[in-house]
């Protein structure tokens, strides 16, 4: 992996993307869709949609409802006192806040430690440069599952479970953030103006300041969105610092529904709904940059 | 890379020239020359040490949340410690690595994780392939489709395996309920091997398939366009094109979303966890979908065990390393047979 992530730079910026994509435009080459793609895709959008539908239907109806044969299609009057059932039993609302804050946070350390380490490695000199580079990338490698026995006994002993600083600190900071901001600041940066900004006598906390930060603000938004989503949905190191009735996250608070705390179906599916919602919602707002950014993620990395 | 650190060195040393111009032209004031040096003394420091300040965090951060849980855990991997009282710590060698390869459920998980990561993986990468392809044409609202496609992965894994679990449900499930009105009967999903196995990759397959989707979509639209124009020019039709131009071109990409969701199968553990979530952390009543994920759950955070929950996830890592040398290996010879 390591050598595919670090031979893709060197051979990105002679064929940039957006150029490619312009000139085949002109020359019309880009063939039009046919009727049979517009069938596939939508075939697709509705097996991608329809599930989220479904949460909506049956956490707008009742359990007993759920346990009939044919499965309600439409939606039915209970929604909101599901919800409500939901956000106070299932403790979805403190969940829903405590999530707000560990992903904002979450997000934030992460937007501003990759982009000063991403710009250190794309614009500065210094001694293990490159050594230090590869390890970023090496620790992509360690999955989360090698670190949850150890970070368990600390927050056991710190008495930190069902603290929000528990799930925040371990990752506060992802190589991923460090390595999307250096490909983004490597090409979206023009090395002469830190040159110029040295020569004006400009410390590197100016430069950060008043270079890098307005240069990096498009992929600064993107990687900030990406991260929050992948906050908001992690699970697995959660559900151990956590508990359901103390002071769950959403996907803890989900945990504790699908594993039997409430046995009404109906409750649950309102849960979900109500777990997902924000993130469907940044989705309709900023659907566009989030694509964008994976997609810029995916040519760079 | 050269090239940057190349046209980087220069103001460091006009700066520390500039005091020595003014120094020749002007008469020395003590005081001001003092100050002079003083601040390109600091600019020197600045220039050399910065650096190291600013890829600082993610490196502390990672020693303290990443490398060194590593190695503690390998540490308690040698341990006996239960959950009740972590901070006893009994040496007992290699015993949890050897009760692991006599425990029949070390087995079972293994080969589910190996299963289930085959059935999902491959249909979500083959598919979003196709998906790339269409939408790689010039269409209308091509960027409803491609948020639409997207919006599962803004779903939770609890979130979208209750919703599954209740779709799947033997009873008054909805996917049940469909195949019942063409006349197949009703399958319990939960307790077969294949179908609950099946059923866990389906919520896999419908999570990432969207994102796999774009990612293939960008590496198309990075293909230069000359190459299909030769390649029509000489009689290709649009399938040996996609054939013979759009997957070459597309290898290095596959390759990572190969490794990259070889890896995530890997690890599994929330869908199995929440797909019979009554049923405890076992996968289902006879382990028929528990994952290594799952397995070390049990052990760490149901049976106690930490020191073996410990061993499993060092297993988990090496069985990581030989996927990342056999990638090596493989773009190795990849690259040498071009």
């Amino acid at each position: 992996m390591t050598a595919t992530v670090s031979s893709r730079p060197a051979s990105a910026p002679p064929a940039p993307p957006p150029a490619g994509r312009k000139g085949r435009n002109r020359a019309g080459r880009q063939l039009h869709g046919g009727k049979i793609t517009y069938a596939v895709l939508i075939l697709f959008t509705i097996g991608s949609l329809f599930p989220l539908v479904w949460t909506a239907i049956a956490a707008s109806r009742t359990n007993t409802r759920l346990a009939e044969t044919p499965p309600p299609f439409w939606f039915g009057g209970n929604l909101f006192h599901n919800l409500d059932v939901a956000w106070n039993d299932a403790n979805m609302g403190a969940a829903l806040l405590n999530t707000a804050v560990v992903a904002g946070t979450i997000s934030a350390g992460t937007v501003l430690f990759s982009t000063i380490a991403g710009f250190a490695f794309a614009k500065l000199r210094f001694r293990f440069k490159n050594l230090l580079l590869m390890l970023t990338i090496g620790t992509m490698m360690v999955p989360p599952q090698l670190s949850v026995v150890p970070l368990y006994m600390v927050v056991a002993k710190l008495e930190w479970t069902d603290q929000l600083q528990a799930v925040i600190l371990p990752t506060l900071v992802t190589a991923f953030g460090v390595f999307f901001m250096r490909q983004y600041l490597s090409q979206a940066l023009p090395t002469e103006l830190i040159e110029a900004a040295r020569v004006d006598g400009a410390s590197s906390l100016r430069i950060i300041w008043h270079v890098v930060f307005p240069a990096a603000r498009p992929a600064m938004a993107v990687l900030g969105m990406l991260t929050f989503v992948q906050a908001w949905n992690d699970f697995f190191w959660p559900i151990i610092a956590l508990t359901q009735t103390g002071n769950p996250t959403v996907q803890v608070a989900l945990n504790g529904l699908g594993r039997g705390y409430v046995p009404d179906q109906s409750v649950i599916m309102a849960g979900a709904l109500l777990g997902t919602l924000p993130l469907l919602i940044a989705f309709v707002l900023f659907g566009k940059q989030i694509v964008g950014g994976i997609m810029q993620g995916a040519v760079k990395g | 890379m050269s090239t940057t650190s190349g046209t980087a060195a220069p103001p460091a040393g006009q700066g520390g020239a500039a005091p020595r111009r003014a120094a020749s032209a002007a008469p020395l004031d003590p005081r001001e020359q003092r100050r002079r040096t003083w601040r390109s003394r600091r600019h020197h420091w600045d220039v050399k040490w910065s650096p190291y300040a600013f890829v600082a965090p993610f490196f502390l951060f990672f020693a303290a949340f990443g490398l060194f849980p590593l190695l503690y855990t390998g540490w308690s991997a040698l341990h006996r410690v239960e959950l009740t009282d972590p901070t006893h710590m009994e040496w007992v060698g290699m015993r949890n690595f050897s009760r692991l390869w006599e425990d029949e459920f070390f087995w079972n998980a293994l080969q589910n994780t190996f299963t289930i990561g085959l059935i999902s993986t491959v249909p979500q990468l083959l598919m979003a392939l196709g998906l790339a392809h269409l939408l790689n044409y010039r269409l209308r609202g091509s960027m409803f489709f491609r948020v639409a496609i997207l919006t599962p992965y803004a779903t939770s894994v609890a979130a979208a395996t209750l919703v599954f679990v209740l779709l799947f449900g033997r009873d008054y499930g909805m996917i049940n309920w469909a195949l019942g009105s063409i006349g197949i009967d009703k399958i319990d999903w939960q307790n077969g091997t294949w179908t609950s196995q099946f059923a866990v990759s389906t919520i896999v397959i419908w999570r990432w398939t969207g994102y796999n989707a774009l990612i293939y979509l960008a590496a198309m639209q990075a293909v230069p366009h000359d190459l299909y124009e030769s390649a029509s020019l000489d009689g290709a039709s649009r399938w040996q094109q996609f054939i013979h131009v759009t997957i070459p071109s597309l290898r290095p990409t596959i390759l990572f979303t190969v490794v990259v969701s070889t890896i995530g199968a890997t690890q599994l553990f929330g869908e199995p966890l929440l797909f019979n979530g009554s049923a405890g952390a076992t996968g289902g009543g006879d382990h028929q979908f528990q994952t290594l994920g799952l397995y070390l759950y049990e052990q760490g955070w149901v049976n106690l065990h930490l020191g073996r929950a410990s061993a499993i996830a060092w297993t988990m890592f090496l069985i990581l390393l030989l996927i990342a040398a056999a990638n090596w290996l493989f773009q190795r010879r990849l690259r040498k047979s071009q």
